[in-house]
């Protein structure tokens, strides 16, 4: 059963939105120059967190058996809202497609998002975002049935491609034909399902998006041994939480939960052992946990945040182990360096 | 009307009054509230104004249209001009309106002629045919358009694939990559004899007339077939032969992953001309019923009194006179199924709405890629608006 939504309608709303929001009066959008943040005063004056997260995306964001939304970009939410409310559940999801989700975060429709997406220069300029850190480090590549017999992306000569619009897949996609000569035919759907749809109808060859993507979408199949992720990477697509510029305080917010969740794996700091991390003799940890220091209130919330959220969602290497392992993407550029070798490091955490 | 004509009241012009500066004058009143209407209007147009332009300088959100002159960077699956991605976004943008037309003039002229003819079904005496037109016209306008676009995309999708595509007639195929047809290579000659055609139709439209004038004058109907058969195939072809009667066919193949050669219809354009055609026929049906029904029973006794046949009657009776009633609905249909085509972008067909929404979003300037939109659906609909208008106006009731 096709859900049904209307892209154009909803579409007019958030740009409707977005003319109200900044047609308001200027006094009360002036982003605080010290103290305060609007975005997390707001938060807390609401009691809840709006968190644009994906339609529904295997291991990133997706709605369980039970509606409960799942999931490693689902997991950065939880990890704010236990920030500010110390409860993981005073979150409201709003899923959004990829063409959509930018308009939700400039009109003030949801408070950040946690979808998967690209930081590249102009869409931390002209956009009018800020990318507070790089969650998950990853790269465009294609699928194809295997039945297809294709082995790498340079014999999609001629191929008949699908592309979600509005990503940098799909500026990715012409760059990549162009430097190696291959001609396409596109097939650009903006609904995440629709788009599969098309590819696992035959309607197209290949299907191109993150790795991580089309690791998640291989992975819902009937049969997943029937699909062929092809070994190119053409692009990088560093992703991570997206907040409004001008708010400078919740983008730290933000930055700093992703790198407590990183120094917490590189401490060794788990959820079964961080309740005995006050006997923990090291300063890194016990700043960590909040008893010294006095991080937790330099970011306007309370100085042991990072014990909470570890407690309940593990370190950044559990909370990979629990989305993403089981749909099959290997840590790789994921891991933590120096210790093994991947990208993820985080600032002293002082 | 004539002065002699009008009422004498209107012609006496008012006797004048000395304006004084007082509430109790009705005109200084007038004035004043205008002027109040005015600038309550216009201040409140400044205030979103200078707002928004505001609050897009303090979120740092570009303003502008200096995007358009940008490379676009964007793929298009097809496209009545050429089009490569190192184009820019405007040339991207003209691609968009050109698809939206070319499926909104495809769709109305096939929208009119099935609506017409379900319309004049359900009329029929023929329980049968009556019913099952009845029947369309239910079913059709009950369910959500988008729902129908869907289910006709999933149907194109059901098609075999490429390498196992179905071949009804030697050299058209049918798979989930549209539809494949032989197409004529294009040469000066086509032209010229397209050329031709329509001057066979211009002069054929002329000689009927001037058939039309001799036969008011002398009574004596006159032939019109002959010429126009003449006129309008015999013209282009000898203008065809005459330029040496090229005929070279390029024969869809498969090559690789896709077919090569040949003129294609996606399945994204098919589905979305199939589903705005008998959606919105449904609804053109039922304008075209009412408008018949709308002649007097009368009028077709009397045709009928005179000895005209069904055909004549239609044509010459009823027809003229349904069509007054039918224009005005016709043409919020026409606007209707124009802007439904915005549906679209559910099922990957790249209108305006799609490229102006990948744009916006790659760019980042949604108030002015909505700007655009709206620009383009104005354009179109006050087009049609305009064009059906004069249209009324010309068969409109002359009165004598």
């Amino acid at each position: 059963m096709h859900q049904i939504s209307r892209p154009g309608f909803l579409r007019a709303i958030g740009a409707a939105m977005i003319a109200a929001a900044v047609a308001m009066p200027a006094a009360a959008q002036q982003p605080a120059a010290g103290g305060s943040s609007p975005t997390m005063d707001a938060i807390r004056a609401r009691g809840t967190l709006i968190c644009g997260v994906n339609t529904g995306l295997a291991g990133f964001a997706q709605p369980d058996s039970q509606g409960v939304w799942r999931g490693f970009d689902v997991d950065y939410c939880r990890a704010v809202a236990i920030a500010l409310f110390n409860d993981p559940d005073k979150v409201r999801y709003v899923p959004t497609t990829a063409q959509n989700r930018f308009t939700a975060l400039q009109s003030g429709e949801v408070d950040m998002l946690a979808r998967n997406t690209t930081w590249t220069l102009s869409r931390d300029t002209s956009l009018g975002f800020d990318f507070p850190a790089i969650t998950f480090y990853d790269g465009q590549g294609f699928m194809v049935k295997a039945s297809l017999g294709v082995r790498s992306a340079s014999e999609l000569n001629g191929a008949t491609i699908c592309v979600q619009p509005g990503t940098t897949t799909e500026q990715n996609l012409t760059d990549w034909a162009r430097a190696n000569r291959i001609q396409f035919q596109p097939v650009v759907i903006e609904r995440l399902e629709e788009v599969v749809n098309a590819y696992l109808a035959g309607r197209c060859d290949a299907y191109t998006t993150d790795v991580s993507g089309l690791a998640a979408t291989r992975s819902v199949q009937p049969r997943p041994a029937e699909h062929v992720i092809l070994p190119d990477v053409i692009s990088k697509e560093p992703l991570g939480p997206a907040v409004r510029h001008g708010d400078q305080r919740f983008a730290d917010l933000v930055r700093w939960i992703h790198f407590g969740l990183v120094t917490a794996e590189e401490l060794g700091l788990t959820s079964q052992n961080i309740g005995q991390a006050a006997g923990d003799a090291r300063p890194d940890v016990q700043r960590l946990i909040g008893r010294t220091g006095d991080l937790g209130r330099m970011l306007g919330v309370d100085n042991a945040f990072m014990v909470n959220i570890v407690t309940r969602l593990g370190n950044y290497g559990q909370m990979f182990e629990r989305s993403l392992t089981p749909i099959g993407i290997q840590r790789g550029p994921n891991a933590l360096w120096p210790a093994a070798g991947g990208l993820q490091y985080a600032p002293p955490f002082r | 009307m004539s002065d002699a004509t009008a009422d004498p009241r209107f012609r006496r012009k008012p006797p004048k009054r000395p304006i004084r500066l007082s509430w109790a004058d009705e005109r200084i009143r007038g004035i004043v509230w205008q002027i109040l209407v005015v600038g309550i209007i216009g201040s409140i147009i400044w205030w979103l104004w200078s707002n928004t332009v505001h609050n897009l300088e303090v979120r740092r959100i570009a303003t502008g249209f200096g995007f358009l002159n940008r490379e676009a960077g964007l793929p298009i699956a097809e496209s009545l001009i050429s089009y490569e991605p190192t184009d820019t976004y405007f040339r991207a943008l003209v691609v968009g309106v050109l698809n939206t037309l070319k499926v909104a003039v495809v769709g109305i002229v096939l929208a009119t002629f099935l609506g017409t003819a379900i319309g004049i079904a359900r009329l029929s005496k023929n329980f049968l045919v009556s019913k099952i037109a009845a029947f369309y016209v239910e079913v059709i306008r009950d369910l959500p358009l988008l729902l129908q676009l869907l289910f006709w995309y999933t149907i194109m999708q059901g098609l075999p694939g490429p390498r196992q595509a179905m071949q009804p007639i030697e050299g058209v195929f049918l798979s989930n990559r549209g539809f494949k047809v032989p197409a004529l290579v294009w040469e000066p000659a086509h032209t010229a004899a397209l050329v031709a055609c329509i001057a066979g139709i211009v002069l054929t439209w002329l000689y009927a007339r001037s058939a039309r004038a001799k036969q008011m004058a002398d009574g004596q109907p006159r032939k019109i077939w002959p010429a126009a058969i003449a006129l309008i195939l015999g013209l282009p072809v000898l203008t065809w032969q005459v330029m040496g009667a090229p005929w070279q066919v390029d024969w869809p193949a498969l090559r690789g992953f896709n077919f090569r050669g040949g003129m294609s219809i996606s399945p994204e354009y098919a589905a979305l001309l199939i589903g705005l055609v008998t959606y919105t026929a449904g609804f053109i049906a039922e304008v075209v019923r009412a408008g018949i029904l709308s002649v007097n029973l009368g009028q077709w006794e009397a045709a009928q009194a005179l000895g005209l046949r069904h055909g004549q009657l239609l044509r010459l009776i009823v027809l003229p006179q349904a069509l007054r009633v039918i224009i005005p609905p016709m043409t919020s249909n026409y606007l209707n199924l124009t802007k439904n085509s915005s549906l679209a972008v559910a099922i990957g067909y790249q209108d305006i709405v799609s490229i102006a929404n990948t744009t916006l979003n790659q760019t980042g300037q949604a108030i002015e890629g909505i700007a655009i939109i709206m620009l383009v659906y104005l354009t179109i609909s006050l087009s049609i608006s305009l064009f059906m208008n004069w249209y009324n106006a010309k068969i409109a009731l002359v009165e004598r």
